[in-house]
């Protein structure tokens, strides 16, 4: 194993492991900050994996913004906490369906490539290229997201906003 | 240097615990929050399989699936927060007008 293979095992175990207190917490408050850590692991996988920009853009937008929609949604809506307020009866049928996908899904890796197939050679690729392939290859496809996001913005606006007739 | 394999099991294993997060869980809000964790699986392996094919495109598409996931926690949340103005709980069993 090389070390880059180490670094990012070491990241994906405190991610996975995140992840699954993120799902089985009592505590809303305290699923919303394990779901911190999963996201910062994520991020520092991708810097692992030589997306630097995408891993920078991974903590500014996740950690720095999306959490704390979260903990604001939270917080404006009184979550109660313990297990039965949180999770449903079905969960132990939700755990079969997610461990059959799992299963499943190592099962597909496996007969695509093995376990050592495709070793994979990092090449950092900087935020210059990125950019430069964003606005020469994709433009349109990045016009159309900037549309999406400023009609959600005005969307979540209208929603939220109190009617003042009623 | 590094296996792909073991980042696809990776994205694999964050992808079940979310889909059992959406399943489990009743309050809206922590769905929210698994459906982010699914979402994050899916630009692991756009990021992985980038390094794979020499190919900026999946970096590039990752950061449009991070952008629509801004957009969908704004909409979501402003949603779920009308929900709970309106029927004074996010238990997404009780909100169950349109069931027949």
């Amino acid at each position: 194993m090389s070390a880059q293979e180490y670094a990012f095992v070491v990241f994906a175990l405190v991610g996975v492991v995140a992840a699954v207190r993120v799902v089985t917490a009592r505590n809303v408050v305290r699923a919303a900050l394990y779901l911190v850590v999963t996201l910062a692991s994520v991020g520092a996988v991708y810097l692992v994996l030589a997306a630097e920009f995408v891993g920078w853009v991974q903590i500014l937008i996740y950690v720095g913004a999306i959490v704390i929609l979260f903990l604001f949604g939270l917080m404006l809506t009184k979550a109660p906490i313990g297990r039965e307020a949180l999770d449903n009866q079905s969960r132990g049928l939700a755990l079969l369906v997610g461990l059959a996908i799992l299963a499943g899904l190592v099962f597909l890796i496996q007969n695509a490539f093995g376990w050592n197939d495709p070793k994979v050679e990092l090449v950092q690729a900087s935020s210059g290229v990125i950019g430069e392939s964003i606005f020469r290859h994709y433009v349109l496809p990045f016009e159309a997201v900037s549309f999406v996001l400023l009609a959600a913005l005005i969307g979540a606006i209208v929603l939220s906003t109190k009617d003042e007739r009623s | 240097m590094i296996r792909l394999p073991l980042v696809l099991f990776f994205s694999a294993a964050l992808f079940s615990i979310g889909v059992y997060g959406v399943l489990a869980r009743r309050n809206a809000v922590l769905i929210l929050m698994s459906i982010e964790l699914m979402l994050n699986a899916v630009n692991i392996n756009l990021i992985g399989f980038s390094n794979l094919w020499k190919d900026l495109a999946g970096q590039v598409f990752a950061l449009f699936v991070i952008a629509v996931a801004a957009a969908e926690v704004g909409i979501g949340l402003a949603i779920v927060i009308l929900v709970y103005r309106n029927r004074e709980t996010i238990n997404v069993n009780e909100v169950n007008l349109l069931k027949w």
